[in-house]
């Protein structure tokens, strides 16, 4: 799936989030969104999650508009650190990652067997057939980003969208997910994810987009090592990034 | 076995049973939800709210319980429509609803004459004055409401879950919040004679409390919770007829013994 973005502002309470930016992410991209706080990050991709309505400009993901049912349908959300789920809630794992089906089933239909053969593909691919049966509240963090991930991918997105997908993770738990995003994407899955790490951008991402209210640029690895605005931007040591860029 | 017959011999506790056990279906079910998304401010809101429909029932001389329900949705609408506006933090809008519900009903019994008595069972419950109409009322209003949840179950949990990955994979969040609201609304007026307005929220909060501290899956603690909640009722009900206590009340002390033995229970259970 491939997103286009033209003349993109949002404001809010007369104050500019993000200011009128045009750009492209084609299909089968990893692409990294970074920028400083409150740089827009968060709002780009809420913008492009239709759960935010631009001030000016319009989104199209595969030509149509971001809100439309099916492009909805297609599209994987991996919320910051468990999105707003409280630590009690009482849910199991397997109960969590089989409402990644429920926009597909609407009101009426039951689950089937397709949707539960959905779910366990998902629960597979993420390796967490052992925690099925537990609370989400006895889960680590690690644990609970990997079953928001499998929640998401029951509903067999064609593009992802994670925001800081690793923040809290300890480094293991961080290179195993980054593992997973990287065989989705090999396999064919848009990837955009949100982070303030310009280093997992350099390791892990194909593009990049980096934004401060406006774009200020978009492109493959290079974009952000060559230009010295962002090396102020993200506060990275540019010899670091090159050195990640090389390996 | 022995005490149950003396109880159904008069035709006030069978139709209190008769209303308490819809009331113990409905308020669980749809409690679950208002707790995992604390909304329990909501429900007490509510509560508040609806005594300015009993108020405005007594001196129209309408039917108190689907008053206080359209009075009841009609605030919903209200708090979900500036709550989504954000020009007012969510704690004080819920406050200014709570307070104004109230005033208005106290405003509202001054033109009652006489018949103020009336609200005290609205209050607090009282088994003694649940109608044939009433019957007729709560399984109406408490019917629809237990089978628009049991519908909605898979999205309202979605929702639950989080909002943002919900509305963003196609579910209409603020209408299923809306739906919710008035979801709970019907529960707190179909549940004004047996427990009182002012009580309806512990029935909605306490049994699922006590079913969650088992750790179980959300559909494990809906059953659990709904277990708690008719133990409440009976034996509240029954302990009330016996020993001359008011029902409400005895209701929630029910619950709350429930919720006890539960903690220390699952307390052992998690030690092992």
């Amino acid at each position: 799936m491939s997103i286009k973005a033209h003349h993109l502002s949002f404001a809010r309470n007369g104050e500019n989030i993000i200011h009128e930016f045009s750009f492209e992410i084609k299909d089968g991209d990893y692409v990294g969104v970074i920028g400083p706080n409150g740089g827009g990050k968060t709002t780009l991709l809420r913008l492009l999650l239709g759960l935010a309505k631009p001030t000016h400009g319009t989104i199209e993901i595969d030509g149509r508009p971001v809100t439309d049912t099916r492009v909805r349908r297609e599209i994987g959300y991996v919320p910051q650190r468990g999105g707003n789920l409280d630590p009690l809630f009482p849910a199991t794992v397997r109960e969590v990652i089989r409402s990644g089906r429920t926009a597909r089933l609407g009101l009426f239909k039951p689950f089937s067997r397709a949707d539960e053969r959905s779910v366990n593909k998902a629960i597979k691919a993420l390796g967490i057939e052992k925690l099925l049966s537990r609370p989400m509240s006895h889960l680590s963090g690690g644990e609970r980003q990997k079953v928001l991930l499998a929640r998401a991918l029951a509903c067999e997105p064609k593009m992802l969208f994670l925001d800081e997908p690793v923040d809290g993770l300890d480094p293991l738990s961080r290179d195993q997910f980054y593992a997973l995003l990287r065989q989705l994407n090999d396999d064919g899955m848009t990837i955009v994810f949100v982070t303030h790490d310009v280093h997992a951008i350099a390791e892990q991402a194909n593009s990049a987009l980096c934004l401060k209210h406006q774009l200020v640029c978009h492109g493959r690895k290079a974009c952000y090592i060559d230009k010295d605005e962002l090396q102020d931007l993200v506060h990275a040591d540019r010899e670091e990034l090159r050195k990640h860029h090389d390996t | 076995m022995i005490l149950i017959p003396d109880v159904l011999q008069f035709d006030f506790m069978r139709r209190a049973l008769a209303v308490g056990l819809i009331v113990a279906a409905v308020a669980p079910t749809i409690g679950l939800f208002f707790v995992v998304r604390r909304y329990s401010a909501i429900a007490d809101t509510l509560a508040h709210v609806s005594l300015a429909g009993v108020a405005a029932a007594l001196v129209a001389g309408t039917a108190a319980i689907p008053t206080a329900f359209l009075v009841s949705v009609a605030s919903v609408l209200g708090i979900e429509h500036l709550r989504e506006k954000k020009t007012l933090p969510p704690d004080t809008i819920v406050s200014l609803f709570l307070f104004g519900g109230l005033a208005l009903g106290v405003v509202l019994l001054g033109f009652s004459h006489g018949r103020n008595v009336n609200i005290v069972n609205y209050l607090f419950g009282n088994i003694l004055t649940v109608s044939q109409t009433d019957i007729i009322s709560v399984a109406v209003i408490g019917g629809i409401a237990f089978l628009l949840t049991l519908l909605l179950w898979r999205q309202l949990f979605a929702v639950a879950i989080d909002e943002d990955s919900a509305e963003a994979a196609g579910i209409h969040v603020k209408t299923l919040n809306r739906v919710l609201s008035i979801l709970g609304a019907a529960t707190i007026a179909i549940s004004m004679n047996v427990v009182g307005v002012l009580l309806i929220g512990a029935l909605m909060v306490i049994p699922v409390l006590a079913a969650m501290q088992f750790r179980l899956g959300f559909h494990g603690t809906w059953r659990l919770s709904l277990i708690f909640s008719f133990l409440s009722v009976i034996f509240g009900l029954i302990a009330s007829f016996y020993l001359n206590l008011a029902s409400g009340g005895t209701i929630v002390l029910s619950a709350i013994i429930c919720f006890m033995v539960a903690s220390l229970v699952a307390g052992q259970q998690r030690g092992k």
